[in-house]
């Protein structure tokens, strides 16, 4: 991040560590030699110094502590991105998740120090199986796309048993970008089904797309324009009549907790977003957990090791004794720290407190929404679920888009929607305010996007320029990927 | 919005110009205009073969990367390599300057069952309406 930084009280900072270098300057010092000096072997030394910059542990901190309040996140405000799920992290779990008895084990530690890790890990396991109607779960991916990835794995090598791993996945077009990522790194082709006018998938079209050689469907559900799959049963029929796997995409399970089980549904494979579901950090792409629950008869394919649970004495062990798992997906057993933060929050919540999780965000996007459509349309006409998918498509007559609303509602101290996904919605703003923002804060996000809608009709310029109030102002981002240039 | 009289179009907006047995082939204005400023367009090698329907090429724009279907199979026997360095002639002169290959046609009657400029243009309007 470069731009015009501006500081309280001194000279203005410059943009990178590199223009802050001067020679010789050091942030810590080393005491006089005392022992003999091992060297590096020649052949393993470098030429010459490698040319870092040299700075003093001051201007460490304050450049980072800078770029830091540049920044934007749900712990300084409102962060609707539709799809992300960003919604705000309880520090009940980051206390719980700092705890020593977790954050100093070590994973190499023998079974029998280490009992109460592993009974967190079953206990947040059959919490998983409960909450999605699942049967067994492993905790390993580390990322939901990582536990697609998992999922698809699963279900190759459950067919493969049988004698043909097959070759196709089908997707509906208006799936999240990596459920063709994912199929395509396990090593089937992807197939897309379209939906039909209500925005759900058009089960007349999916039957015929459906053969012997197809592995399986991934389905989000709601899906991913946060409308429920209100033919599921006769989807899961269909999918399952070809001897197919039907494939939860856990990235919408927040809108249903407690109401409704993917198992219950016709699901066979489910994987959650711990970030989304159980609100955990997001992180800067990471450490997640992507964890993949699996119907019974799927068990045996789940990657090893899994936690198991001697009844008889209480204790639990490692279960690596399992010849039809389809190999590690992680080092270890996945991110451990993140998976205690999930637990904490599933615990705070119990199971009426993560129900009112889902209805609340379902409340919350179909308050906004009504707030809003009559500016920005609904781009379909059910009822949305946890968010809802708008087109800007109206002020298009003015000359403006939804990257120009986006824009300008930072300028109004807002971190924008979702903009143009999912790519089947012309000009789409898609809008997940989450069960943890207020009903002051959605009023005020109304309020601005209608004082936007109201802008471009009598001042598009105003939106064009946006943002004005920025450090930096609108960004070239055509320019910035056709001509990238990468410093540090 | 421009749709030249002498190009044939498909459903997934991509456009041919036949010259003799072969077919320039690129993404129309309403493609380039949907997708906004193009980023990056992932050409197919010289000498690759193409399959009427399948997509050939990938074009990124900064909102998204859109698979371009072939709208006449045969053998890529130019490319255009300029837009390597200028990617935006997708966008600025999308019947010109920014096409993506040319193909040898194995079928050349394959050109007939494509769109002519007029019902290419309903065919727009009806998607827009819904």
């Amino acid at each position: 991040m470069s731009g015009a930084p501006v500081r309280r009280g001194g000279p203005p900072l410059p943009s990178t560590l590199r223009e802050l270098s001067r020679p010789g300057r050091r942030a810590s010092g080393f005491a006089t030699l005392d022992v003999p000096e091992a060297g590096v072997p020649g052949d393993l030394a470098r030429e010459g110094r490698p040319g870092l910059p040299e700075v003093a542990e001051r201007d460490i901190v304050r450049h980072f502590t800078r770029l830091s309040q540049m920044n934007y996140g749900v712990d300084t405000g409102f962060y609707p991105l539709g799809s992300c799920t960003m919604k705000y992290n309880p520090k009940v779990a980051e206390a719980t998740a700092a705890l020593p008895g977790f954050a100093r084990l070590h994973p190499h530690q023998p079974e029998d120090t280490v009992q109460g890790a592993l009974e967190l890990l079953w206990t947040l396991e059959r919490s998983l199986c409960e909450v999605t109607g699942m049967h067994r779960a492993t905790l390993q991916p580390p990322a939901g796309a990582a536990g697609e990835l998992t999922g698809l794995l699963i279900m190759r090598g459950y067919h493969t048993k049988n004698g043909n791993p097959r070759s196709k996945i089908v997707i509906p077009d208006s799936a999240h970008g990596t459920n063709p990522a994912s199929v395509t790194m396990a090593g089937y082709v992807p197939v897309h089904a379209p939906s039909d006018a209500r925005g759900l998938v058009d089960l007349g079209q999916l039957e015929k797309l459906l053969d012997e050689e197809v592995a399986g469907l991934m389905l989000t559900n709601p899906n991913t324009l946060g409308l429920f799959e209100e033919e599921i049963e006769g989807i899961a029929e269909a999918v399952h009549r070809v001897g197919g796997l039907l494939y939860f995409d856990g990235a919408n399970l927040n809108a249903i907790l407690g109401r409704v089980r993917p198992g219950d549904m016709g699901y066979d494979i489910v994987h959650m977003n711990v970030h989304k579901t159980f609100a955990t950090p997001h992180g800067g792409g990471g450490p997640g957990a992507g964890p993949v629950a699996v119907v019974e008869r799927l068990e045996p394919f789940l990657p090893a090791p899994v936690v198991a649970h001697d009844e008889a004495t209480g204790r639990f062990r490692w279960d690596r004794d399992r010849p039809d798992a389809i190999g590690r997906v992680h080092g270890f057993h996945g991110n451990f720290g993140i998976l205690v933060r999930a637990f904490a929050y599933v615990l705070a919540h119990g199971h009426d407190g993560l129900r009112e999780v889902g209805e609340r965000a379902v409340l919350n996007a179909n308050y906004l929404a009504t707030l809003v459509r009559d500016a920005y349309p609904l781009a379909f006409p059910g009822r949305p679920m946890h968010e809802f998918v708008s087109t800007a498509r109206p002020l298009k007559a003015h000359g403006v888009r939804a990257m120009d609303v986006a824009k300008r509602m930072i300028d109004l101290g807002f971190h924008p929607s979702t903009v143009y996904f999912p790519l089947i919605v012309e000009e789409a703003m898609m809008v997940e305010p989450t069960e943890t923002e207020s009903k002051e804060t959605l009023d005020a996000f109304a309020e601005a996007l209608l004082r936007v809608a109201r802008e471009a009709a009598q001042d598009p310029e105003l939106l064009h320029d946006a943002p004005t109030t920025t450090p930096v102002r609108r960004l070239d981002e055509a320019r910035a990927a056709r001509d990238l240039r990468v410093r540090w | 919005m421009e749709f030249p009289g002498d190009l044939r179009y498909t459903k997934e907006h991509e456009w041919v110009r036949v010259e003799g047995t072969r077919a320039r082939v690129g993404i129309t204005d309403f493609a380039q205009d949907a997708l906004g400023d193009v980023v990056y367009v992932d050409v197919p090698e010289m000498g690759a073969s193409v399959q009427a329907g399948s997509t050939f090429a990938e074009v990124e724009s900064t909102k998204s990367v859109s698979d371009v279907y072939a709208p006449v199979s045969g053998t890529v026997v130019e490319r255009n390599e300029s837009l390597g360095d200028a990617p935006e002639r997708v966008n600025e002169d999308p019947y010109g300057e920014g096409w993506i290959v040319v193909v040898e046609m194995g079928d050349p009657s394959q050109v007939d069952s494509l769109m002519d400029a007029a019902t290419y243009e309903a065919f727009m309007r009806s998607q827009a309406g819904g």
